[in-house]
């Protein structure tokens, strides 16, 4: 029991960050088709945020010393105010280019926020303590896990809750809802097509912040490559759920923390340093028989 | 009275950019200075897999991230057929007797790169060829990951992902610039052959090409297999070049670098990959260069490091910005006054 426990709280953490991720590029894709390859660099900025430049190997923690009332908020609004301001002063101009330019534009932001992020601190990784505290173990239904693990599926919860009522019940929610329907026509009918837009980055900049401050109490250290594993399951869960379905970027995000979990688990052990070629490939799959992703936006079918 | 044939129209596009490449290779034998042979050496293998990333990108319109993984299987191919019988052994066991006593030259090894490649890029294609659009582009992703991790993890026959040594090393310009003239003439037969114009039409109208009896996912395929050939020959002469390989060698970061350069030059264009590698790779060579520091009277002034990165960042956005189709657009380089033919639609799906 205890052992079955402990798998399915692996599987959620990990779904969690993945699902955190894919929510991210899941909102910008929707309103500007947008495939955001500077997502992953945005979570390594917030992390670095906290840091005072140097490139010495022990990091010295500047506004990390915040209390955790003000820390939190701190790195939010950090991730936020990046992503707003990539927005700002690259991507509005992309916003008649075709999806191609825009990814290739977007990779290119990303490679100048990286090695900004190197100039500043050097590639080598810092450890850091983030939060300490969390790493104390907690022990539920059979299974020891550490406090952050559960922390992090709550606040994955909770994020996932005030977001579906925050698109719901406010207006802004549903501008930004109509706008990933068919951008053109809500225009026509009065949404303000930057005020959506930046919102979007905004959101999507502080879900980026928020898997930095997980991934930072997790491992413990800041590296400015940090973002990218995460990204590329992110944006892969969010191809498969249906670019532009947010439901479905959650979903598919949690599915493949699972297969990635219990493929660790019941894969012969000569078999399990290959584990992510199957999960690869079980990702093909997908695309094989659901090309539109598992829940197709709507708007998204290719009209004759 | 008759058009002049497709044939005769075109050829001047591969003349005019062997042309280029060669001028390359000349500034480079007349400068004889063994590091700025190395950056040459290096600008033909990238024109030779832009290239071969355009074959199928620029043909079909369908973005793919997974072409390095072809270059992989090529470069692997190099290392298990040309590193001496007696290094093989102790570094890649797990190799089956006959590949084990292999010892053949460096130009049948980027043919048998090549081949096994194409080989692969036909299972593979034959699957994925059904997707299009994002979906395509995130599955070859996922080919290229798939590849990597076994590669990185298959340590008797890859060494997982300590570098594999011992490939024979060549110095000389002249293979490099042979491989990427024959890429750019392949390519171009490829694009005004039949299966190159079908695949076009499929690329700008999708349901009007399939209703005039296109074969898409065929045509597709063909291409696949075709630059997928050309990539892993690349592979193998990459490994040429600096006589390791490594998995991380053909990953991300390659994978990128290849797409910038043909997404910066133009992606339907052929003219657009080769410009895309030379103007990009100039660029990186200048930044290069002043990071390490230029002498100017008495004082010598540097960047500090990262710099070039960024600054490379910033000029593709820039170019980008102002030309979203990329340097050359669709169009190719003639020899003429540009064609009346108004700029294509950008052709993605």
């Amino acid at each position: 029991m205890g052992g079955i426990m402990q798998v399915v709280f692996d599987a959620l953490s990990l779904g969690s960050l993945y699902a955190l991720g894919a929510l991210g590029i899941a909102l910008i894709f929707g309103v500007m088709r947008l495939v955001n390859f500077a997502h992953g660099d945005v979570i390594a900025f917030s992390v670095f945020a906290l840091l005072w430049p140097s490139v010495d190997a022990v990091a010295i923690i500047f506004a990390g010393n915040l209390p955790w009332f003000l820390l939190i908020p701190f790195t939010l609004a950090v991730g936020a105010g990046l992503s707003v301001l990539s927005e700002v002063v690259v991507f509005r101009r992309f916003r008649r280019a075709n999806p191609a330019t825009m990814m290739i534009a977007s990779f290119a932001l990303g490679f100048v926020i990286r090695y900004f992020l190197l100039m500043l601190f050097s590639s080598r990784p810092k450890s850091i303590s983030l939060l300490p505290g969390l790493s104390q173990p907690v022990e539920i239904l059979g299974a020891r896990i550490p406090l952050l693990q559960l922390i992090t599926i709550l606040v994955t919860i909770g994020v996932l809750i005030g977001l579906t009522a925050f698109l719901r019940r406010t207006r802004f929610g549903l501008e930004m809802r109509a706008a990933a329907e068919n951008f053109t026509m809500a225009r026509m009918l009065g949404v303000r097509a930057n005020r959506v837009i930046m919102g979007a980055f905004a959101l999507s900049g502080a879900l980026a912040a928020a898997i930095a401050l997980i991934l930072g109490s997790q491992t413990g250290t800041a590296n400015i490559m940090m973002g990218a594993s995460v990204m590329l399951m992110a944006f892969i869960a969010t191809v498969i759920g249906g670019m532009g379905s947010l439901a479905g970027a959650v979903i598919a995000g949690f599915a493949l923390g699972a297969i990635a979990t219990v493929m660790q688990v019941i894969l012969p052990p000569d078999a399990r340093a290959f584990r992510d070629a199957f999960v690869y490939g079980a990702v093909i799959l997908v695309l094989i028989f659901r090309p539109q992703g598992l829940l197709a936006a709507r708007g998204t079918k290719e009209r004759v | 009275m008759a058009r002049p044939s497709i044939l005769r129209r075109t050829i001047a596009t591969p003349l005019i950019l062997s042309a280029l490449l060669v001028a390359f290779a000349l500034a480079a034998w007349f400068a004889g200075s063994r590091p700025f042979n190395q950056t040459v050496i290096d600008i033909f293998l990238q024109v030779v897999f832009v290239v071969g990333l355009y074959t199928f990108v620029g043909n079909s319109g369908v973005i793919s991230f997974g072409h390095i993984a072809f270059a992989c299987l090529g470069g692997y191919v190099a290392a298990w057929t040309t590193i001496k019988p007696m290094m093989k052994g102790s570094a890649m066991p797990g190799l089956p007797d006959w590949l084990m006593q292999m010892e053949i030259p460096y130009w049948a090894a980027a043919l048998a790169g090549g081949g096994f490649a194409a080989f692969w890029a036909l299972v593979f294609g034959a699957v994925l060829m059904r997707l299009s659009g994002i979906a395509a582009s995130i599955a070859t992703f996922a080919m290229l990951a798939m590849v990597n991790a076994i590669y990185s993890n298959w340590s008797s026959v890859t060494a997982a992902t300590s570098s594999v040594v011992g490939i024979p090393i060549l110095r000389s310009i002249w293979p490099y610039m042979i491989a990427a003239i024959l890429a750019v003439f392949i390519a171009w037969a490829f694009s005004i052959s039949r299966y190159g114009l079908a695949l076009r039409a499929a690329r700008d109208e999708p349901t009007a090409a399939a209703a005039s009896g296109v074969n898409i996912a065929r045509v597709r395929l063909i291409a696949f297999v075709i630059s997928g050939a050309i990539m892993g020959a690349g592979g193998a002469l990459y490994a040429h070049s600096i006589g390791i390989v490594t998995p991380d060698t053909f990953y991300l970061g390659l994978t990128f670098t290849t797409l910038s350069m043909l997404v910066v030059g133009g992606m339907g264009s052929l003219s657009g990959a080769v410009l895309g590698v030379l103007i990009l790779s100039s660029l990186i060579q200048g930044l290069r260069w002043l990071e390490a520091g230029v002498q100017i009277g008495t004082s010598t002034i540097a960047l500090p490091g990262g710099v070039q990165e960024i600054a490379l960042g910033a000029v593709m956005i820039l170019i980008l910005m102002f030309r979203p189709t990329g340097i050359m657009g669709n169009s190719e380089l003639t020899g003429r006054r540009a064609r009346t033919e108004k700029p294509g639609e950008p052709g993605t799906t």
